[in-house]
């Protein structure tokens, strides 16, 4: 099966990891040859990270061997796994910001004791790699000022300069634009003609299908196939991958209706490391889904403030309903209809100790019949937590369990439900799906075109650009605070879209 | 008018200044150390009690100065090796523990001064460090008597501070423990020990808070009272932050300050001292630093962990 690579450079035998009751990788084996890349496929929860953290030393197996380059690997001790040529690219990116991208690659490449740096080798190293590899990057530049594309070469290149055999790459186009990915593909290839070793791990099949000699699928914890890549289909492997076959929701065409947020030439200030808005007009209609993509931090946050009531036009107007609010508050903006589902879920969409009754209320509280003569009634208050945990399939050991038990997909449907039993005309959707299995995922995305065919307008915001294409009648792209031209559904290919995102369709545009 | 000027331009006005700053340079690099390893350390207050008394009381039992200096050094580790179980592997709240840190020595303190010395009143003195003019340099005018007429303990106070910045900015060890209070994840992933990297910082760091403690014993006067450090540990920490964690800018904060409060003693004999009230004069240092701090701190890069603990395997 994997014929025309050398030599076996990483055997995972039969590896079983628990936690507590829960079995997170059950007798997984998995090989890796010299110049291969495999692709290791799952859905959330399937325990692709957690084999990749053992494969690291970050966790050790309950059961099971790990052994690179005919030596095993001692469990639970990164450092070994370091030395023995492993190069791991985390999902979420282990850099400190307020150093410089050299810093961050020096850490750890010379002992402790040792009585000087070596940075002047080291720039050097850095900028050859750098050139061979088509990872371009300014070493003296501090990473917070870095997009996320270019962190993500800095971790490849830490694994370079630590001389890896082997990279696993955990996630890598999550959140990169088209074009980054295409370069990071071109990167790994390279990598893979100096006789390194990949593991490429995702649930994104055109990617999978792009890079990979051959694909692995778990799922529950368990290798459940393995196929040369060559000799299968994207439909395969997602089958493979859920475990039953899937449809994406087909959402019927859009009957526009009028005008309920309108947005006219609106400039917002930049706060603190997040762009402002630079003279933005768009309209929400009613009975329409509108798409927004861009790379995070090009003004996502201040358009989402600005329609959720936290954020003010500097200059050019908000209207809504074809007023312009004399007040704009998040207050006025629950009042005035607008259905908040916000980004980050944990931070603003919910207070973690506080249980699920007062999670749901927590925007309706002040309005009977949560409020009765200023006392909060809380048979209300539970009835109403009841109807959405029934109705929206929130797992959940109780409308008393404080809310930070429940599991991301969970916590989302509470906020979802809480949301649409409103019935709002605006709904402003900011990553709806971040970090939740296809499962919950198609859920929420059923749920949105609901309610878009009830007559509510949606503004859609997401990184991922393949969510934003099957779910927007209308896409917009947000770049350096400036937002493109209104497209309708099926006019644009990915590509074209990551050309806007990097900023060129602007200037070409012009 | 003038004779702000005459004091600005007399060379034993920046004498004092200096003798003033030595002791917040020493406990504000042991402070900043802890902060950028990513540990506040509110036990500053109680440390240089420790480290006053300690220093002290070895010199007066027949130990050398030299050796006095490494018990009060020992004294002040052995505090921070306390703060750090507490903070960096247990993970407690740094302010709780800092605070709790500083009761303890303080009342540790008194203490073990009781039991010492049970029947005095007034506590006895010691042979402090004498001025030591350094040869040829301390013949320059004005810097000379200044700056190079000074005892040994300031002398070490200004090497500590040069040695904490290379060690902070120039070597693997100092990026681990600026990496430490930034992002112990990206430490933890390159197989280096976070725990230890950050007890090291909070125990190194509280044995120079206590060197800075003693030489208010050992340096600035010959004897001990209660009232000493008089809430220096909290301008080292406010020192910190108007240096944005750099222990150059803390130094010269510092410096600042000492020199605000050396002028506000020598304003209070002038004419100006018979219209204002002292509290006033005595106030001064402390509002400027206020004002000082609201003007530099303002684009200061906190480290991006100081005050989250770090557990292997969350995120």
């Amino acid at each position: 099966m994997t014929e025309g690579f050398g030599e076996t450079v990483l055997r995972l035998a039969d590896i079983t990891v628990r936690f507590g009751p829960v079995t997170a990788n059950e007798g997984v084996s998995l090989e890796l040859r010299r110049g291969e890349v495999v692709a290791l496929l799952g859905e959330n929860g399937a325990g692709k990270t957690t084999l990749m953290n053992v494969l690291f030393g970050l966790y050790a197996a309950d059961e099971g061997s790990v052994e690179l380059f005919g030596q095993s690997l001692p469990p639970g001790n990164p450092r070994a796994a370091l030395e023995a040529g492993v190069g791991m690219v985390h999902q979420h990116f282990t850099l400190a910001e307020n150093l410089t991208v050299l810093d961050n690659i020096a850490l750890g490449t010379r002992s402790l004791w040792s009585p000087v740096s070596g940075t002047r080798a080291l720039r050097a190293r850095v900028r050859a790699l750098a050139e061979e590899y088509g990872l371009r990057v300014d070493p003296d530049a501090t990473v917070a000022n870095l997009t996320v594309g270019q962190r993500q070469r800095v971790e490849i290149l830490k694994a370079l300069v630590r001389d890896a055999r082997i990279l696993i790459l955990d996630e890598p186009t999550a959140v990169l634009t088209p074009q980054e990915s295409l370069d990071l593909f071109a990167t790994l290839r390279r990598a893979v003609a100096n006789g390194l070793s990949i593991l490429f791990i995702s649930h994104k099949l055109h990617e999978v299908e792009a890079v990979s000699d051959r694909v692995v699928v778990l799922r529950h914890g368990r290798v459940v196939a393995e196929a040369a890549t060559a000799q299968t289909s994207r439909a395969e492997m997602a089958r493979l991958m859920v475990g039953a076959d899937i449809a994406a929701p087909a959402p019927r065409p859009a009957r526009p209706g009028p005008v309920r947020v309108a947005l006219r030439d609106v400039t917002t200030p930049a706060r603190g490391t997040a762009t402002g808005l630079r003279g933005v007009s768009m309209e929400l209609r009613a009975g329409q889904v509108t798409g927004l993509v861009g790379v995070s931090g090009n003004g996502q946050t201040a358009l989402a403030g600005l329609i959720a009531g936290l954020e003010r036009p500097e200059r050019g107007t908000l209207e809504i309903d074809g007023k312009t609010p004399a007040v704009w508050t998040p207050r006025t903006a629950v009042r005035a209809g607008i259905g908040r589902i916000p980004e980050d879920r944990h931070g603003e969409g919910t207070v973690g100790d506080f249980d699920l009754t007062e999670n749901a209320m927590m925007e309706l509280y002040s309005r009977w019949p949560f409020s009765r003569a200023g006392w909060i009634d809380r048979t209300s208050a539970r009835a109403w937590a009841q109807k959405i945990i029934k109705r929206y399939d929130v797992r959940c050991p109780g409308p008393e369990a404080p809310i930070r038990l429940l599991s991301g997909g969970n916590m989302q449907k509470l906020i979802l439900g809480r949301v649409m039993e409103t019935a709002p005309d605006v709904i402003l959707a900011n990553q709806p799906v971040r970090g939740l299995d296809i499962g919950a995922l198609t859920y929420v995305h059923e749920q949105l075109l609901a309610a878009r065919d009830r007559g509510a307008a949606i503004l859609l915001i997401s990184e991922d650009l393949d969510e934003v294409i099957a779910l927007s009648d209308v896409i917009h792209v947000l770049s350096e605070g400036r937002l493109s031209p209104g497209f309708e559904r099926g006019t644009m290919t990915p590509t074209e879209l990551g050309a806007w995102m990097t900023g060129a369709g602007f200037e070409d545009a012009a | 008018m003038s004779e702000l000027f005459d004091i600005l331009l007399s060379a034993s006005f920046w004498a004092a200044a200096i003798r003033i700053a030595s002791p917040l340079i020493f406990a504000a690099m042991g402070e900043l150390i802890c902060e950028r390893a990513g540990v506040l350390n509110l036990g500053i207050e109680g440390i240089m009690v420790v480290g006053a008394f300690a220093g002290w009381m070895a010199v007066y039992s027949g130990m050398g100065l030299w050796p006095g200096v490494a018990v009060a050094l020992a004294s002040g580790m052995a505090f921070g090796l306390l703060h750090a179980t507490l903070t960096v592997p247990f993970g407690l709240s740094q302010h709780v523990v800092g605070l709790g840190i500083t009761l303890l020595a303080t009342s540790a303190t008194y203490y073990a001064y009781r039991i010492a010395l049970p029947q005095v009143n007034t506590p006895p003195k010691i042979d402090a460090f004498d001025p030591y003019a350094i040869p040829g340099l301390s013949d320059l005018p004005l810097v000379g008597e200044a700056l190079f007429t000074q005892t040994p303990l300031t002398y070490a106070a200004f090497v500590t501070a040069a040695l904490v910045a290379f060690v902070l900015f120039r070597t693997p060890l100092g990026l681990a423990i600026r990496a430490c209070g930034e992002n112990p994840a990206a430490v933890a992933a390159q197989g280096l020990p976070v725990t230890g990297l950050r007890m090291g910082a909070v125990i190194v760091g509280s044995g120079l808070m206590a060197v800075g403690g003693a030489f208010l014993t050992m340096s600035a006067f010959d004897s001990f009272f209660f009232e000493m450090v008089n809430g220096r540990g909290w301008i080292c920490i406010a020192l910190v932050v108007f240096g944005a964690w750099r222990p150059g800018k803390t130094l010269l904060g510092a410096v600042l300050f000492a020199a605000f409060d050396a002028l506000q003693i020598r304003l209070q004999q002038t004419e100006l001292g018979a219209v204002l009230p002292y509290q006033a004069f005595l106030a001064a240092p402390y509002i400027l630093s206020i004002l000082a701090l609201v003007v530099m701190s303002r684009r200061a890069q906190v480290p991006a962990a100081l005050m989250v603990p770090f557990r292997k395997g969350e995120r």
